[in-house]
Parts: structure tokens; C-alpha cells; sequence
């Protein structure tokens, strides 16, 4: 391959690379420049644990790499803030390594950024060596049965959001003046929601969940909540933690029928081992005499929770006035095959079961961001070779809109690594441009000039110090802050 | 298989503080001066603002109170470091600034699995009964094997000198990594 003459004269007059084109360049000239200091400059869209333990990843093993943080929240961290469970301040300990992230000299936090609406992805691939979305799953699966739209229908998203402060559920407001609430999934954003609607209301009190939510849960009415599967006891997802905290719940009771669990300790015995322990620990507190019933002679379990399984929602079924939920139609099911692939047919017979408030807890699921970014709506993520974008090079995602909306902090964490480590071999290899790209500086004009007024770490810092002040007059950890108004102005914008 | 009674209420008491760190104390005996006085530790704030930096204090004891471990990280590479009686691994790992990606995540509160290590035989034999709680996030863990257990919950005690410790596979094959910060 003849190189062209005027490439060498170029680069002999102007020894800073940018002009040139690599494939222009003569083999040995490549060479060279793969030696000249690039500053990388990565985009990374979403504050949450993929867009944070990726951008660890790269800080930590590029020792140029600039990192840009881009959030559409006021405030980082994801569902780490609006997801893991007010009662669960460990697992947020996370927040502690993203912030030492989020205070290298090489890493920038823009939130308040839409990206999509602010700024479009090609935008952002025009002024970054690379791109990874790292957006996460938004939205939620719908049961697609009638009667869904009722109010006291309600998606367990949402319901979380609202408790956590997430700013679009602020007004979600729940009505919690029934007796029965019946949550369909099994998985443990299911147990999350039947936890905090049956902890007592003075251990809420001290955690970060808003007073909003403090004052409707005060005043609830709900005594029994359901929580329903299609399939058996063998197919529940929620996990075994999380389990044994719904058992060990204050002034509450399990209530689950020893007919589901027949037979399941012989089925289990070479089942692995997770599945094995949450089996026996289920067939376990299904063969114990109800809490009632304790030696202490404190019949005090006012509140009650249950499995019911193999029931599949048909309807919601209305009040006589149609205004709101007053039960639910349940398809009976039965299962073909076994294991974690079991599948759960109809049989033809059908339930209803009353109750006030329906949560449904089926899966979060990830939207599109951008026209041009490839989406597999069916799968509900972003088409990709283990984090490699498909069909546009230079773009990658981690964490859940790459891999779908399970798993836990740790599974995304070493997702997230996993995308940087491709992104950096692929850097290491030239398959990304070479020549400098302007990062941010390119972008901010862009932003100011359509009004946008990112929100940096320092200033999510001082929201952090107000709400921990705030929360210090309560005896909690923080008093969130819900109005993305209101936190504008307090960092004055 | 359930720790002894005294030991569940300790930590049962302690766990708003991060069981780590007061479980240790029955080892090292409560009155000691040194980083378990720090009752802050387990204050999730202050444990993130002093990862950075070496928490032993001028060591004023003697060399008896320390303990050499080796680490072999995912890539193959052995780490040797030290640690004092009573120290958990993971303390450890955080103190000497280990090069193990992603350790120590909820910063030994049991809430994840990702201090997970594998022990040699005759050392796992010895150690502290498990609890349900570990059992738990155990169950959780990539790569689970006969003798794996949480490095949060395992404090270092004498007979642990010169041990090695293997840190499993988190998911995929991490030989494979990239460091463009080393001379390659």
C-alpha cells in the first residue's frame, strides 16, 4: 500500500497528528503515533453503579483517560438513591467508592442533562473518543390486562420511586385505604415493596425514605399484602436475604400454605446450592405454627404477609362504581417442566381475589435514548457484543440496557468492567479515532446555548450537606430533597 | 453451624456499625488502643473518606501481633502483604490498597459477596463457625467452592501466618485485562 506523498510531507511540517488521517499514514507512522500521549476523552451517559464502576475502570487502568459523567437527574447515584430500599443503608455504601470515582482531577459529573433531549448522542460521539450508555431501565413492564389503568393499579416502579424520591413520582401519592394489597412478581423488588408497606412505621422512621411517604404510610390501612407468581416455589426470584427479612418482620406473619410446599425438600437435593437454601427455608417457615402463637404469649402480629403461586392476573376487577380496584381475576396455573425453565400453562380455572391496591412488579425495562442508537425493544436493550454497540463503532453500553434490567449492584459492577475493559483494549488497538476530540468543551457551549445549566459534583456536594442536615432535625440519615426546582436554587441556578 | 451465643448478640447489637469491625473485638479483647478503638469505622462515610490512606498508626506493638498473607489476585499475581491480629481480610485489602478491582463493595456490612475468597483447606477447617447472614451473601457469589467465605467476616488470628488466600474469578476471564497505565 503506497502511502500518499503529500501525508509524510504533512506530517514532517506539523508533527501534532491532527491533520493527518491514520489511513493515510504509512505503517511505521501508526506505529509512532500510538505512541504519542492521547488524552482520551470518554462520555459516559448515566450516574448510576454501570455508569460509575465503569468510569472507574477506565480512570484506573488509562492513566490519561478523561471521564464525563452525564446524568439527567439533578443528583447522581441511580437506583442506588431512588431503587435499594430506605431500610437497606448498607447497600448504598457504594456511594462512598463513586464519590472518590467522581473526585479524580480526570472525571467531570454532569447532571441535569438530558441526554436524548439536551444533547444527542451523535453529538456527544462527535466530541468524545467514545461513548458508553450506561442509562439503566426507566420504565416498566405493563401486565397488558384490562382494568390496568384503574386507579390503585399501581406499577411497583413507580411505588418504589415515590418512597425513594424519585422527582416523577413525587405526586404519586398512594391510596393505602384497603386492607389488602396484592403484588404481582416474586421477585425482590416485590419483597421491597411488601416490606416497607408492613415494617412498622417508627423503624421507617429513622431511615432516608421521605416524609411524604412517612405520612401516607402512617395513615395506611393495609394489613395482608399477596404477593403472587404464575409460577411455583421453585421458580421465585427474590433471594434469600431478602427472604429472611420479610420472616423476621416485626408484628407481621408469613402466611403460606403447606400444600404449595409438598414434596419440594426431595426435588431440591441436587438443586444448586442458593436455590437449595431458599427452598428449605421456605418449606421451613411454611411447616411453622403461625407467630400467634408464640411461647411469649404475644398474640401481636396484626399484619400479615403470603406466597400464593401459579396464579397468573386476567382482569382487574372494579369497585360497583367503576372508580377504582376492588379485587383481581387470577388464571389458576399449573407447570410444565421444572427447574428455573419450568413453564406455567393455564388451566382453565380462575380466582378472584379482593384487595384495594395492585402493585405490579414484573420488570423494569429499558427505552430508547436517541433515533440513532440501535434498540431491541423485544429483549428491551441495546443490541451489543459484550458491550460494543452493534453497528456503531465507538459507541458502548454497560449495566442493565446492555444486559437487561436483574441482577445486583456487584453483577452490574463487574459488567461495568467488563465494558471498560473492551472499550480500552479496543482504544489499545485503534479501533476508536486517534486524533484529539474536544470532550466537554465542545459540548458546554452546546448546552448553554439551549438553555441547559449542568449540575456539577461539587454542587450535588451541597445538596448532600442540606439533606443531611435536614434529616439530622428527624433522626434520619437525610431528608431527600424531591423538587428538582428546589435543588436548582439551592446551588443557585 | 450457628455462631455462639454471645457472639450473635454482639453482632446482632452491632450492626448498624458494620459487623466487621466489633466482631473482631472478642479476638483482640475490647480494651486495646489502635484502629478498633476508632468506633467511627464503621461509619460508612468516614470508611470511604479514609480508604485512601494507611490506617496503622506508628505501630507501637510487636512485630507477634502481625501476620503475613499472600493474596493471588484473579490475574495470577501474588500479593504479599500484612495485617494485624483481629484485622479482617478485607481490612486488610483496604489498608495495604490491594490491587483487587471491585472488593469490598458495602464495605463489610454483609450487604454483597464481592470480598469473596477461596481459603486453603486446612485453614478453612479452623475457621469461625459461618452465619446465616454470611451464608446469604455466600450464596450470591461467582465461583462458589468448598472452602469459600466472605473476607469481611474473617478476622486474622496467629495460625493464619504466611496463609494464602485466592481471589476468584468475578465473572468473566479478568486475565484478559488491559492496564494502559503499566509498561507493556
Amino acid at each position: 500500500m503506497a502511502p500518499r506523498g503529500w501525508g509524510c510531507w504533512r506530517w514532517a511540517a506539523q508533527p501534532r497528528a491532527r491533520l493527518l488521517s491514520p489511513a493515510a499514514a504509512p505503517l511505521g507512522f501508526r506505529q509512532l503515533l500510538s505512541t504519542v500521549e492521547l488524552v482520551p476523552h470518554i462520555c459516559v451517559v448515566g450516574s448510576g453503579p454501570a455508569g460509575f464502576y465503569t468510569a472507574q475502570h477506565l480512570l484506573k487502568h488509562h492513566p490519561q483517560a478523561r471521564v464525563d459523567i452525564y446524568e439527567k437527574q439533578v443528583v447522581p447515584f441511580g437506583l442506588v438513591r431512588f431503587g435499594v430500599a430506605p431500610d437497606h443503608p448498607e447497600v448504598k455504601n457504594v456511594i462512598n467508592t463513586f464519590t472518590q470515582t467522581a473526585h479524580s482531577t480526570r472525571c467531570a459529573f454532569r447532571g441535569n442533562v438530558t441526554v436524548g433531549r439536551d444533547v444527542s448522542v451523535s453529538e456527544l460521539r462527535d466530541a468524545y473518543h467514545a461513548v458508553v450508555l450506561s442509562y439503566g431501565a426507566e420504565d416498566h413492564r405493563t401486565l397488558g390486562i384490562p382494568g390496568e389503568e384503574l386507579p390503585g393499579v399501581l406499577s411497583a416502579r413507580a411505588f418504589v420511586g415515590w418512597y425513594n424520591g424519585l422527582p416523577e413520582n413525587h405526586k404519586l401519592t398512594p391510596n393505602l385505604n384497603c386492607d389488602t394489597a396484592l403484588i404481582l412478581g416474586q421477585g425482590n423488588v416485590a419483597l421491597d415493596v411488601a416490606r416497607i408497606l408492613l415494617t412498622p412505621i417508627e423503624l421507617l422512621e429513622k431511615t432516608d425514605i421521605t416524609a411524604d411517604a412517612l405520612r401516607v404510610l402512617r395513615q395506611s390501612q393495609v394489613k395482608r399484602v399477596w404477593i403472587v407468581g404464575r409460577r411455583g416455589p421453585l421458580q421465585v426470584a427474590f433471594t434469600i436475604k431478602e427472604l429472611r427479612e420479610m420472616i423476621h418482620l416485626p408484628r407481621s406473619q408469613a402466611l403460606l400454605d403447606p400444600a404449595d410446599f409438598e414434596g419440594l425438600e426431595d426435588l431440591i437435593k441436587e438443586a444448586p446450592r442458593p436455590r437449595k437454601r431458599l427452598t428449605e427455608l421456605l418449606v421451613q417457615t411454611a411447616l411453622k405454627p403461625p407467630k400467634g402463637e408464640k411461647a411469649d404469649g404475644k398474640a401481636e402480629a396484626p399484619r400479615a404477609w403470603g406466597l400464593r403461586f401459579l396464579r397468573s392476573p386476567l382482569k382487574v376487577l372494579p369497585s360497583p362504581d367503576g372508580g377504582r380496584v376492588a379485587g383481581i381475576r387470577l388464571a389458576v396455573m399449573k407447570l410444565e417442566g421444572s427447574g428455573e425453565n419450568a413453564q406455567a400453562v393455564p388451566t382453565g380455572a380462575v380466582e378472584d381475589v379482593p384487595c384495594g391496591l395492585v402493585l405490579s412488579s414484573v420488570g423494569y425495562k429499558s427505552l430508547p435514548i436517541d433515533p440513532t442508537v440501535p434498540f431491541d425493544p423485544k429483549l428491551g436493550i441495546i443490541p451489543n457484543r459484550n458491550g460494543r454497540v452493534s453497528g456503531a463503532p465507538g459507541l458502548y453500553c454497560s449495566g442493565w440496557v446492555k444486559r437487561g434490567p436483574s441482577g445486583v449492584i456487584a453483577t452490574t459492577m463487574n459488567d461495568g468492567f467488563l465494558t471498560g475493559q473492551v472499550l480500552l483494549q479496543d482504544l489499545e488497538e485503534g479501533v476508536l479515532p486517534i486524533g484529539p476530540k474536544p470532550g466537554y468543551s465542545s459540548i458546554e457551549p452546546l448546552l448553554k446555548n439551549r438553555g441547559v445549566q449542568p449540575v456539577s459534583f461539587e454542587d450535588w456536594e451541597k445538596l448532600d450537606a442540606e439533606e443531611v442536615a435536614q434529616g439530622q432535625a428527624a433522626g434520619k440519615p437525610r431528608e431527600k430533597l424531591v423538587d428538582p426546582q428546589q435543588m436548582l436554587q439551592l446551588i443557585g441556578h | 453451624m450457628a455462631a455462639p451465643g454471645s457472639v450473635k448478640l454482639l453482632l446482632a447489637a452491632s450492626a448498624a456499625f458494620g459487623a466487621a469491625s466489633r466482631r473482631c473485638l472478642l479476638l483482640v479483647g475490647a480494651g486495646k488502643p489502635g484502629r478498633h478503638g476508632e468506633l467511627d469505622r464503621g461509619n460508612a462515610a468516614s470508611r470511604g473518606a479514609s480508604r485512601g490512606f494507611s490506617l496503622s498508626a506508628p505501630s507501637r506493638r510487636s512485630s507477634e501481633d502481625k501476620v503475613t498473607i499472600h493474596f493471588v489476585n484473579r490475574d495470577g499475581e501474588k500479593l504479599t502483604t500484612q495485617g494485624k491480629v483481629g484485622d479482617t481480610l478485607l481490612d486488610i485489602v483496604v489498608n495495604n490498597n490491594l490491587d483487587i478491582d471491585g472488593f469490598g463493595a458495602c464495605e463489610g456490612t454483609l450487604a454483597c459477596s464481592t470480598c469473596h475468597l477461596v481459603f486453603e483447606e486446612h485453614i478453612f477447617g479452623k475457621l469461625e463457625a459461618i452465619t446465616d447472614e454470611e451464608n446469604d451473601m455466600l450464596d450470591l457469589a461467582y465461583g462458589l467452592t468448598d472452602t469459600s467465605r466472605l473476607g469481611c467476616q474473617i478476622c486474622l488470628t496467629k495460625s493464619m501466618n504466611n496463609m494464602t488466600v485466592r481471589v476468584p474469578e468475578a465473572v468473566a476471564d479478568a486475565r484478559q485485562s488491559i492496564d494502559l497505565g503499566k509498561n507493556s
